[in-house]
């Protein structure tokens, strides 16, 4: 009947026969049930941000040496609840010459782009939303609606400052998304489909982490930037454009943003984990599907700790420095990635999965020192270039040592 | 009345009036809104149509680039756009019977050649998605127009940085 | 079952109203919508025959990622022109455009 091993597929099926029974039309119960997951995965992932908020608040201060909140409820546990609270009583302005419609619809679709995620997400063998066979696409697409909406939140709060910030958070996510796609390239030409449940199920030899680190570090960095996180976190920086985009929102519709950042930096740990360290997969999930999510979980919970740390340790990075990085390094390194392990993997096909895994890491330790000289030589330029006599002869214009893969536009700046 | 036939009228009807809302209001960034409306309904009809990849590739490239460009661009031409005056030009009634003669012509041809009335194809066992990347790059099928158009993307990505580039960088 | 006349249909209007908007608006960008109208409304065309007539062949499919490439590449080059224009001349509006007039 019900099995605890496999208690999600049996639920399902118990409550398809519970309904049939009543005496409901068959197609009726069908559709409903299968509306199910529809309506109970967004409440399942805004619940999850009520524990990660949490954690997140704690583990940052420790981080920082302090001890985060600890007055309401034991250990703070109940410190969202109260912030919540607060959110939720706050008044909710609009203020006088936004445009209402879509400075309403901005959260909105800050929330949808985020949640939407969480449908191709495979838990375990059998537990996901759909199973489309352009996964990992579909992830980048309703990525998309998220930039949309801090494009929107920043226009129509009818602010200067907003706007600055919208600008430079669209180009940030923008010049972020181009390393991201391309790094996911790399697993999606490892498995041989861009199905996420594929994905998973390809990394039964070895997780892609280790067989393709590189991709997986760029992919990090680029999704701390999609997200907004620190050390990229330029887009609300607090202490810097006056909170950016979100200045003008106040009560349930800033609510919508808060939780959508942190629950968009949980759904990316997920994504590592589907993409590069093996999803459901582990000892004994193929026979027990719930072990499957409870491995998904600590696995999803390891990377965003990892984002966490990273957000305790850096300082924050300039917005051209940050465009810089993006463009002038991670760029070109991930294109040179692409390219070296679709070459890498397709010579090595006929080969034991063994020596497979040592060629492709051989390549990706080749494009990490390929990557290290070039971060080395843009480095020894920058001192050079700040500690060059001023007025500046002919030390103003930055030439870059040529990545070849990158198109150079023709300069702007003399002509 | 089939689910999918009501499922496609709703969609279309959508898609119609997005467009129609896309030429007509004065709003140029409630227009650019709109037109994110219409080509999200054009990608739900791909999906319909058994296209599921170039539903997705449309959201990504169409909503999440040029729609975005689009935006930009209404942005920053903000402050010359404020001095125009009306949002049609003289000839509007001109264009309209035009464009209502056009759209007759066509939904007439459209609906009475042989075929029209006719169902969808049977699809091939094989995926979709294996066969449009395989004739992408095979070089009997359609390698020369997908290098064709990568180079018109390199000329116009070189293009558009020197036409609307910053003529004087602050060092 | 849907025939493959309502997708024509649904093309052709779309169409029309692309072609509304670029025959009647002033604001150049406003022009470069209607024409993404068009663009797409060609691209439904394309998908539809592409389903219902011959669904083995991929000719149809890949028409419709070059049409993509040639919409993308064509907005932003026109966005750059339209920028650049606005830079020179102070207006946006596509009846001030008119250097080159005899």
């Amino acid at each position: 009947m019900i099995q605890p091993g496999d208690l999600i597929a049996s639920l399902g099926s118990w409550l398809q026969r519970f309904l049939l029974s009543l005496g409901l039309a068959p197609s009726l119960v069908s559709l409903g049930v299968a509306l199910l997951p529809a309506i109970l995965l967004p409440v399942i992932s805004l619940m999850t941000a009520i524990p990660l908020i949490w954690l997140e608040r704690k583990w940052v201060a420790r981080l920082q040496d302090r001890i985060g909140p600890n007055r309401v409820g034991p250990f703070g546990v109940f410190q969202v609840f109260a912030d919540m609270v607060k959110i939720f009583t706050k008044e909710d302005l609009i203020p006088q010459g936004a445009d209402k419609i879509i400075f309403s619809l901005a959260p909105v679709l800050a929330m949808a782009g985020v949640i939407g995620v969480w449908a191709v997400l495979p838990f375990a063998a059998d537990v996901y939303g759909v199973n489309l066979n352009v996964g990992a696409l579909y992830v980048i697409a309703v990525g998309t609606f998220g930039m949309l909406a801090i494009l929107l939140a920043g226009w129509s709060s009818n602010n200067k400052y907003a706007l600055l910030g919208a600008y430079r958070a669209v180009a940030q996510l923008i010049s972020y998304e181009v390393p991201m796609v391309l790094t996911l390239l790399v697993p999606v030409m490892l498995a041989g489909s861009m199905g996420l449940n594929d994905i998973v199920r390809a990394q039964g030899n070895g997780w892609f982490v280790f067989l393709a680190p590189l991709a997986a570090i760029i992919f990090m960095i680029a999704a701390q930037a999609e997200v907004g996180r620190a050390p990229f976190d330029l887009l609300e920086a607090e202490s810097e454009l006056v909170a950016g985009f979100n200045i003008e929102y106040s009560g349930m519709k800033f609510g919508f943003f808060y939780v959508a950042e942190f629950l968009h930096s949980f759904t990316f740990g997920a994504l590592g984990a589907t993409f590069f360290l093996g999803g459901w997969l582990g000892p004994g999930s193929e026979t027990f599907p719930m072990l499957g999510v409870v491995y998904f979980l600590i696995k999803s919970f390891a990377v965003y700790f990892v984002f966490v740390w990273t957000r305790g340790t850096f300082p924050r990075i300039r917005i051209d420095q940050m465009i810089n990085l993006s463009w002038k390094l991670l760029t070109p390194a991930s294109l040179g990635l692409v390219a070296l392990i679709a070459v890498v993997h397709r010579a090595t096909q006929a080969t034991p999965p063994l020596l497979q895994a040592v060629v492709l890491l051989g390549a990706n330790l080749f494009v990490f020192f390929c990557a290290l000289l070039v971060m080395r030589s843009m480095g020894r330029m920058a001192r050079e270039r700040s500690t060059a006599p001023r007025p500046g002869s002919g030390s103003g214009k930055t030439t870059d040592p040529g990545q070849g893969a990158v198109a150079r536009p023709a300069s702007a700046s003399g002509d | 009345m089939a689910l999918a036939q009501i499922l496609f009228l709703i969609v279309a009807a959508l898609g119609v009036l997005a467009g129609l809302m896309v030429v007509t209001v004065r709003n140029l960034l409630h227009a650019a809104l709109w037109l994110i409306v219409a080509l999200f309904a054009v990608a739900v009809l791909f999906a319909m149509l058994d296209a599921g990849f170039l539903a997705v590739i449309q959201v990504v490239i169409y909503i999440g680039a040029i729609a975005i460009l689009i935006i930009f661009a209404i942005m920053l031409t903000r402050r010359e756009a404020l001095t125009a005056g009306p949002q049609d030009n003289r000839l509007w009634p001109v264009a309209g019977t035009l464009c209502a003669l056009v759209f007759l012509g066509l939904a007439w041809s459209a609906s009475n050649f042989a075929g029209a009335q006719s169902g969808p194809a049977k699809l091939p066992a094989s995926d979709a998605l294996v066969a449009l990347g395989t004739a992408l790059v095979s070089p009997d099928q359609y390698v020369v127009p997908f290098e064709v158009a990568s180079v018109l993307l390199l000329a116009a990505l070189i293009g558009s940085v020197a036409i609307a580039g910053d003529r004087n960088p602050s060092k | 079952m849907v025939p493959l006349s309502w997708y024509l249909v649904f093309s052709a209007a779309l169409f029309s109203l692309g072609l509304f908007g670029v025959l009647a608006r002033r604001n150049a960008v406003a022009i470069l919508l209607g024409i993404e109208l068009m663009l797409n409304a060609a691209n439904v065309n394309l998908v539809a025959f592409w389903r219902y007539m011959a669904p083995a062949r991929m000719g149809g499919q890949v028409f419709v990622v070059v049409v993509f490439a040639v919409a993308a590449a064509e907005a932003a080059v026109g966005l750059a022109l339209i920028i650049s224009f606005a830079r020179l001349r102070g207006s946006v509006d596509a009846d001030q455009a008119d250097l080159l007039r005899g």
